[in-house]
């Protein structure tokens, strides 16, 4: 299912998918304030020294944003990116897409697994503009209205969380284990989810969800 | 990260042009390696190539062999159903290495060209000779215990990092390259190279050549029966090898007919081991045989102060790879 909307995050309308609850809007607003205040606090400094060295044709090519289309959840985006930008970057800052989550961000905890046509990878580890016409999908994308994703419903049930941080990464990549296949036993599941950490350590009960969830129609 | 330019190649010829025009290009393919080293401030390219386009991404039989174009993804690799019926110890190696996420995203051609990951490279505040030439080596009197046993340097002492490799080595697969002055073949085992007075030099690829694609011979199939990749780490899963044993054996009977051994974790490069193979050949499988092949492999060892347990950890996990191999 695509519906064809467009997006345009230089003048974002209603924000996809998210929630303005009071304390997470003021906490997230208060984190934007502070790090446009470090932002311009730097970028004289920052200025000066590309002067000096001869840097200004150079930082302004690189600083220069490159336009890139992709669908998330359905959804077609026109926006527009530095290329150092990570697809998880793109997902959380620019889209409001906040359910993948930012653990590590260097492809060691899994906590940013989405699905790029169909495969987990790590978003943190993937540059945007590498994304042109791909369909991504997010945890956000999994559940249809109201009606939570199989995997979702399973891990509520067996426990498979308890702080909730990872969470959205483990079900990312347990519904991508499923469609591989890689569900015969215990053992397998446990292997083929090493690529996400869970610091509380739930393991036992996510891989309890994951052999419920596996027999469901995903 | 640092800014810089990006573009999208969609020829090779482009490519290796782009290289060229620009001395402080780097190609980008999966990106999990490079990405994360950019991060961290371990590398700082000014522009990067994306060559995610380029058409290598095709695994084919060909007369000589398999052949597996750069870009195909390692699980791709792993999975292919030739590599499975041919070459499964390429696809136990692979799927022994990272993470589902990262073998997604990886390339043939990126794992082949990922750095090593001693702490000392990755930290920019240490000294190391891999990532600034001449500011000496932090691992040689540092922490040390993932570091190597065989072919290391007074002027690095790491390893590479790859497992798949590790089992290209093994199967006696050719790298297939292309630069400004043409195409030419490199046989694996001279693909990486060992540190000596350039440990900056992970490898024997020109800066403007790239990697189109890397050939398994058909004569490695006949390998297929009895293979093992053991991989030991500080834990069960997704982390690199403390010490990775590749084993491939041609058995008629209990008679080795032939062997193919390499070894992860101990070297520069992925670590062939040649003598051990030739001792093997002709020889009856037993114990005996698997403990002489195991002291033989670890002549010319050397230790450093973290380190010395893989002095007993490399050989026995080099018997119980053949153990299982011929179980």
């Amino acid at each position: 299912m695509s519906i064809k909307q467009e997006h345009d995050t230089e003048q974002p309308g209603k924000e996809p998918g998210r929630h303005d609850g009071v304390l997470s809007g003021s906490r997230r607003d208060f984190l934007k304030q502070s790090s446009l205040l470090s932002a311009m606090a730097l970028t004289p400094g920052a200025i000066v020294k590309a002067a000096e060295d001869q840097w200004d044709d150079k930082f302004a090519d690189a600083a220069e944003k490159i336009p890139l289309t992709l669908e998330v959840n359905g959804v077609s985006y026109n926006v527009k990116v530095e290329p150092r930008v990570t697809l998880l970057d793109l997902l959380r800052e620019q889209l409001h897409l906040t359910g993948s989550k930012k653990g590590c961000d260097r492809g060691q905890c899994g906590a940013c697994t989405v699905h790029v046509n169909g495969i987990r990878i790590n978003s943190c580890l993937s540059l945007a503009v590498t994304n042109e016409g791909k369909k991504i999908t997010t945890i956000e994308g999994l559940a249809q209205g109201d009606q939570l994703h199989q995997m979702q419903e399973a891990f509520i049930k067996h426990d498979g969380f308890q702080c909730g941080y990872c969470t959205s990464g483990q079900i990312m990549s347990a519904v991508a284990l499923v469609k591989e296949g890689r569900t015969t036993s215990r053992e397998q599941i446990s292997e083929f989810m090493s690529g996400n950490i869970c610091r509380c350590g739930a393991y036992s009960n996510i891989v309890k969800a994951i052999e419920e969830a596996k027999n469901s129609k995903l | 990260m640092n800014p810089f330019q990006y573009t999208r190649s969609s020829a090779t010829g482009a490519a290796i042009q782009s290289l060229v025009k620009d001395p402080q290009a780097y190609l980008l393919a999966g990106g999990t390696n490079l990405i994360d080293l950019m991060k961290m401030g371990v590398v700082k390219p000014e522009r990067l190539v994306d060559i995610n386009q380029l058409p290598m991404k095709v695994v084919e039989k060909t007369v000589r062999g398999l052949r597996i174009g750069a870009l195909v993804t390692n699980s791709e690799l792993a999975d292919h159903p030739l590599v499975l019926q041919d070459y499964p110890l390429l696809s136990l190696a692979i799927n022994a290495g990272a993470s589902p996420q990262l073998r997604n995203m990886a390339t043939v051609g990126g794992n082949m060209m990922q750095r090593t990951r001693c702490g000392y490279f990755v930290d920019t505040a240490m000294p190391c000779n891999k990532r600034e030439p001449g500011s000496g080596c932090g691992a040689l009197g540092g922490y040390n215990r993932m570091h190597a046993l065989f072919g290391a340097s007074e002027h690095c002492i790491a390893v590479n990092p790859s497992d798949m490799c590790v089992a290209m080595v093994a199967l006696d697969a050719v790298v297939h390259v292309k630069g400004p002055k043409g195409e030419r073949v490199i046989p694996f085992g001279g693909f990486h190279r060992l540190p000596g007075d350039h440990a900056e030099k992970d490898n024997t690829l020109e800066r403007t050549e790239l990697i189109t694609g890397v050939e398994l011979p058909a004569a490695a199939a006949a390998f297929k029966g009895h293979v093992h990749y053991l991989k030991v780490r500080d834990r069960s899963s997704y982390a690199f090898a403390l010490v990775s044993v590749a084993v491939a054996l041609e058995m008629d009977g209990t008679m080795i007919k032939a062997a193919r051994l390499a070894m992860g974790g101990v070297a520069h490069k992925p670590w062939r081991l040649h003598t051990v193979e030739e001792f093997l050949k002709g020889k009856t499988a037993s114990d005996e045989v698997f403990a002489q092949a195991a002291k033989l492999a670890m002549q010319g060892a050397k230790a450093y102060q973290y380190n010395k347990f893989k002095l007993t950890l490399a050989p026995n996990a080099i018997l119980l790879a053949l153990q299982t191999a011929t179980a």
